[in-house]
């Protein structure tokens, strides 16, 4: 029997950072830790810092967990000497919104860094959720069920075949000429094949909402799972994009997930910040191109409605239709009476009951039916 | 993994770096790390940022580099292997089949077959770059058959057979992250975010790209990018479009303009949607003065 290959001791202090990485949520795949080793053999690295360039190229972390990356890394390589670096909220994808803060110089973006901990800030209620583990409700069962039928959808730009269509398809209609020396008997067609529309949804998930917070989520992640092209964010007094954890499959996790990764749970309310900061990240603002945007917010703004009012106005622009789900919109024949419904009422398309499962889950499912008037 | 020959004379990150700027690019040590790293493990460089950081600029640079041929393969909604591999040329196959009468004819020879990049590339590994350019925009069908091309780097084409590379391509793609990516794609490629230059970086980039600028324009317009770049814009100006804007502010300055003026009259080129001018033009003026002090 031959004893097990034993990697060279210098190699052996690189290996042992993947293992770090993956126990801290890193996907690292045996492929990218031998092209690592093959990275240090060939740099033969001066320094530290060329090591971490290295391990950034071939460990390919995501840029918005650059910051979890680099302390793992210190911590790592560099120990004792291990430098805490102020760069809380300083990811690639942080906002620092230009007006006047009520509370301080605070980040207001928060994307995937679990970094719970850390990232909270003094004005913030620092609570991380529990979510129980209710049963499915009714209203998430007829979701799944009928999403794949019933999700707005739009014309893709791929081709298929199809009996009739407005485009030639020359590759069918050539094989089959072959067949007839070349007399063209009949001509294939194609048309532009249906693609699921992009869905955005973002939640309100401060104190007025609590009630329906829970609710909320479960049925993000029932809408995650059922359509291909969804992505969720949820606002409070920072921004947070959870669509990564609510892709895991099973809810349970998916929630513990999201609950940790969230710190401004029941917290207060900038709504209009909140969705300035979410336009003001390109890939964000892009997110809502094209898409069924849903917010579900009771509009119950603290301070000004002007920041509200552009954010909306952008984002119905952009979007292909904006519907706004208010817990306060429960009778058919509701007039707005928050400062902030009263502003944004003319720029979103439906201005709707938002209050219970059923009632989001009937819209939504609704939302590729009909265009809004 | 065998260390590839094919960048001859450039034996570190720091050589390659000097080597781009010699092609007129400006890398910094993290974006030289990584495409030393893909040229010389023979893997593909993934470059990932914002829109108007220079990744495609990168990808041309390296070409240049090394003295190769840059194929572009622009990638939108819809593009599926007919556009990016090969198509046949099918107008001309059914003449040549009438005109052939009795005879037999081969229509799946090369005459009738139309090259795309992707093929174009294999067939000239050593002579080409190839750059996959917004990666993102194309849907995931593609990238799944992306990921098979970059895995062995031949393509079959059912009529003719395999087409296998003789050595591995040298193969860029660019991704403005519109969409999260397949982590496998990133697994198999060099990966490089590239951010937005340093202050310093960007007024050299703007002084080399545009001769005719002051350094202290330069300074000036690096400045109040930067202030805009944190704004909620729609469309952050790019490098292109500082480089732009300082010659642009220095044509106007030489006609008799003066100094924030210029750079007020001439914002145009810099933020080019008119939703986003209109936001900024309230705080405009106090962010040039601040800008130009």
């Amino acid at each position: 029997m031959n004893p097990e290959p034993q990697l060279p001791r210098a190699a052996r202090v690189f290996v042992a950072f993947v293992p770090l990485l993956r126990a801290n949520g890193f996907a690292v795949a045996p492929e990218q830790t031998t092209t690592f080793l093959a990275a240090i053999e060939l740099l033969g690295p001066r320094d530290i810092e060329q090591i971490r360039q290295a391990a950034l190229a071939t460990l390919a972390p995501p840029p918005e967990r650059r910051a979890t990356f680099d302390r793992l890394f210190d911590l790592h390589f560099r120990g004792s000497e291990a430098i805490t670096r102020d760069d809380e909220g300083e990811d690639d994808e942080t906002v620092r919104l230009q007006e006047e803060r009520r509370d301080g110089e605070e980040p207001l973006l928060s994307d995937e860094a679990s970094e719970s901990g850390l990232t909270a800030t003094r004005s913030e209620a620092l609570v991380e959720r529990r979510f129980g583990d209710s049963s499915g409700s009714d209203a998430l069962r007829r979701l799944t069920r009928e999403a794949p039928r019933r999700l707005p959808r739009r014309r893709g730009h791929r081709r298929m075949r199809a009996r009739r269509g407005p485009f030639a398809d020359l590759r069918r209609t050539l094989r089959d000429s072959v067949r007839s020396d070349g007399e063209i008997l009949r001509l294939g067609h194609m048309r532009r094949r249906q693609r699921p529309r992009k869905m955005l949804l973002l939640i309100d998930v401060s104190g007025s909402m609590k009630s329906r917070t829970e609710e909320n989520m479960k049925l993000a992640h029932a809408l995650v799972q059922a359509a291909p092209d969804v992505e969720v964010f949820t606002f409070g007094t920072r921004l947070t994009r959870v669509t990564r954890p609510l892709r895991l499959k099973r809810r349970e996790q998916a929630m513990n997930a999201a609950a940790h990764l969230v710190s401004d749970w029941d917290g207060g309310t900038r709504i209009g910040d909140a969705l300035q900061a979410f336009l003001a990240v390109p890939r964000f603002g892009g997110y809502a191109r094209g898409a069924a945007v849903v917010i579900v917010s009771d509009g119950l703004e603290r301070g000004e409605t002007d920041a509200l009012r552009d954010a909306v106005a952008k984002l119905s622009r952009r979007a292909w239709r904006l519907s706004w789900l208010t817990p306060l919109a429960t009778s058919p024949g509701f007039r707005p009476q928050t400062e902030a419904l009263i502003a944004i009422e003319r720029f979103v398309d439906d201005l709707v009951d938002g209050g219970s499962s059923a009632s989001i889950v009937a819209h939504i499912l609704a939302l590729g039916r009909r265009r809004a008037a | 993994m065998a260390v590839r020959s094919n960048i001859v004379g450039i034996d570190s990150p720091e050589a390659l770096e000097k080597a781009l700027r010699a092609a007129y690019y400006l890398a910094d040590e993290g974006l030289a790390t990584s495409a030393y790293l893909g040229l010389a493990l023979g893997k593909p460089l993934l470059l990932e940022g914002a829109p108007g950081v220079g990744k495609t600029e990168a990808a041309k640079a390296i070409a240049a580099v090394l003295g190769r041929r840059l194929i572009r393969l622009q990638c939108y909604e819809g593009i599926d292997a007919s556009a990016a591999l090969y198509e046949w040329n099918y107008p001309r196959q059914m003449l040549a089949i009438r005109q052939a009468g009795d005879e037999s004819i081969d229509i799946y020879g090369e005459t009738f077959l139309i090259e795309r990049p992707m093929l174009a590339a294999l067939r000239a590994p050593d002579s080409t770059v190839l750059l996959i350019d917004e990666i993102d925009r194309a849907d995931q069908e593609f990238e799944a058959f992306l990921l098979e091309f970059l895995s062995d780097f031949q393509i079959s084409i059912p009529e003719r057979g395999t087409v296998r590379a003789a050595e591995r391509p040298v193969v860029v793609l660019t991704s403005n992250r519109t969409r999260d990516l397949h982590e496998a794609l990133r697994r198999r490629c060099v990966y490089h975010w590239i951010d937005y230059p340093s202050a310093e970086r960007e007024a050299r980039i703007i002084m080399m790209r545009a001769s005719s600028v002051a350094e202290a324009t330069a300074r000036a317009v690096v400045a109040a990018v930067e202030k805009l770049r944190r704004e909620p814009l729609s469309k952050a100006p790019g490098i292109a479009e500082a480089v732009d804007w300082a010659e642009a502010a220095t044509l106007l300055h030489k006609g008799g303009a003066r100094w924030p003026d210029a750079f007020k009259r001439s914002i145009g080129v810099a933020l080019k949607d008119e939703e986003d001018l209109h936001f900024i033009s309230p705080r405009l003026d106090a962010m040039l003065a601040e800008a130009t002090a």
